[in-house]
């Protein structure tokens, strides 16, 4: 009873805002072209969703036609730049997180670059990506992997310098070599900051990815919004915006399912 | 040096620096522990105690002196002198079993060696129901329990205690103190442990060694030949706390008047 009071409490708000731009919208209080109706909406996400055309066995599986429809490959062609982004940013940014972290050497050889390249924004380096990369996924994918990079690499930093000193004096009055240290006490005792910034990441990387869509692909959701404009379909940019929100979403619920099921142990427990 | 003496402490100083000063956290410090007796250190905060212990462990070595192991001189730390802390420092990503397991996996210890040697601590400190649980879902007496078999697990033949009951409530406390005695006569550990309460010391140790606050110097080495089990309520036990109170606050009182004299300097 609880339980449902609760959930009928969370959707009451959303329904109201729902319900009076459908009034303001049927009413004819604003311009149609501005702000259609949430139904109109809802029509046009529809039919960005199902398959422009009728299903043709000749042309391969039916599955294949459910989701060849314009908004699935948009959102799958998002969803790829942005894990193949992710892992390249991230997938650079652990180790020298890590090294950054363990070694006052490495620190002081990598941390003033850092630094200074860390304020600029990756969506700063959209012209050179573009110089560089052309058009299409590379810049993107470059674009993404900077957004997803920084996040991750500082959180490392911070969770392998935090480790707290009496595991390392626990380790040593056991006996534990120096790769033992490593592997079995710092990365262990560093992985809830790690999450944090691959959480962070994550979500610097959806925002990367719609704006260089924006620019140097043409395709994705990023693109299909900005392209929606060109012909004035508000209710095609707002079903677009939309599915990049509950897209985002997703993403962001998987990665905290994802860390507190790994990390059982830290549940409840204060950080730091 | 006697041929009998399991750890011999002779001529230890400890000097750290602090805002520019020296501090001498131990000076001339000689302390000789035979295999199997149980010492206390006992002595208010600031008296060197956790130091002298740290130093024996190998975490920090002392300024000048010697400390050794079976004639050895100690450099490092090492499982040959498991130490347990005050705040158990259990790895919170282990869980009790794995706790307990690791020291032996350091030392490459087969795998059904290890299985059954952690099988045995579980029974023997009473935690065969923990032994999937994670520290965070233990309380403090079954997080000191699992830190004591972590170090048993690698039969070190000294255990170091830094305080490791000081967090617990009195109940507890004499639990754990109880089991610990059980433990060492079973095992015949060399302890040495390190307590600010009188009480503890007096029911546990063999001999506990008082120290003085700062320099850390060795003021009374108090042999407790009372039969165990200990009655608190003795009048033996309550006459030696007496002592051992008087010994005490004179050193409290210096504490006291040291920290005066730092808030009036402020």
């Amino acid at each position: 009873m609880k339980g449902f009071r609760h959930a009928a409490s969370g959707i009451l708000v959303p329904l109201a805002v729902l319900a009076l731009w459908q009034l303001l919208s049927s009413r004819g209080w604003v311009n149609a072209t501005i702000l259609p109706s949430p139904l109109q909406v809802l029509v046009k996400w529809w039919a960005y969703l199902r398959p422009l055309e009728a299903f043709d066995p000749a042309m391969g599986s039916y599955l294949k036609w459910c989701l060849s429809g314009e908004l699935i490959q948009d959102a799958s062609g998002s969803l790829y730049r942005v894990l193949v982004g992710f892992f390249i940013g991230g997938g650079l940014a652990l180790p020298l997180g890590l090294a950054m972290g363990y070694s006052r050497l490495a620190y002081g050889l990598f941390n003033p670059i850092v630094q200074i390249l860390r304020p600029i924004p990756p969506i700063a380096y959209i012209p050179l990506s573009i110089l560089w990369f052309g058009l299409g996924n590379p810049p993107a994918v470059f674009l993404i992997a900077i957004g997803a990079f920084f996040p991750v690499l500082m959180n490392t930093v911070a969770g392998v310098q935090n480790v707290d000193s009496i595991y390392l004096r626990v380790g040593r009055n056991l006996g534990a070599s120096r790769f033992t240290q490593f592997t079995r006490i710092i990365l262990p005792a560093a992985t809830p900051y790690i999450f944090t910034g691959a959480r962070i990441g994550m979500g610097t990387a959806f925002i990367v990815v719609i704006v260089s869509e924006m620019i140097a692909v043409n395709n994705g959701l990023g693109y299909r919004i900005l392209e929606a404009r060109e012909y004035l379909w508000s209710d095609k940019i707002i079903a677009g915006m939309f599915t990049i929100g509950l897209l985002g979403l997703g993403i962001d619920t998987l990665m905290s399912r994802l860390s507190s099921h790994l990390l059982k142990w830290h549940r409840g427990l204060e950080q730091g | 040096m006697t041929g009998s003496s399991h750890i011999s402490i002779q001529g230890v100083h400890k000097v750290f620096q602090s805002g520019g000063q020296d501090v001498h956290a131990l000076q001339s410090i000689d302390l000789e522990i035979r295999r199997g007796e149980f010492v206390c250190l006992l002595g208010p905060s600031g008296c060197g105690k956790s130091t002298l212990l740290n130093a024996v462990a190998g975490f920090s070595l002392p300024t000048s002196g010697t400390i050794t192991v079976d004639g050895a001189v100690i450099s490092a730390p090492g499982p040959d002198r498991g130490m347990v802390f005050q705040e158990y420092a259990l790895f919170p990503w282990m869980t009790v079993e794995q706790n307990i397991a690791f020291g032996l996996q350091i030392k490459k210890t087969p795998k059904a060696t290890i299985q059954a040697k952690v099988d045995g601590l579980l029974d023997l400190l009473h935690l065969q129901d923990f032994r999937q649980r994670y520290p965070k879902d233990l309380s403090g007496g079954m997080r000191q329990r699992v830190a004591i078999a972590r170090v048993l697990a690698i039969d070190s033949p000294i255990l170091l205690m830094d305080e490791p009951f000081g967090a617990l409530d009195a109940l507890t406390r004499r639990n754990l103190q109880d089991e610990l005695l059980r433990l060492w006569t079973e095992l015949g550990k060399t302890i040495l442990f390190v307590t600010h309460s009188m009480e503890e010391a007096l029911y546990l140790a063999d001999r506990t060694v008082v120290m003085t606050y700062r320099p850390g110097t060795l003021k009374r080495d108090l042999v407790i030949d009372l039969p165990r089990p200990r009655d608190v309520a003795s009048p033996a036990f309550n006459s030696l706390k007496k002592e051992l109170g008087q010994l005490l606050l004179e050193e409290q009182d210096r504490h006291q008047q040291d920290e005066f004299r730092g808030a009036a300097a402020d």
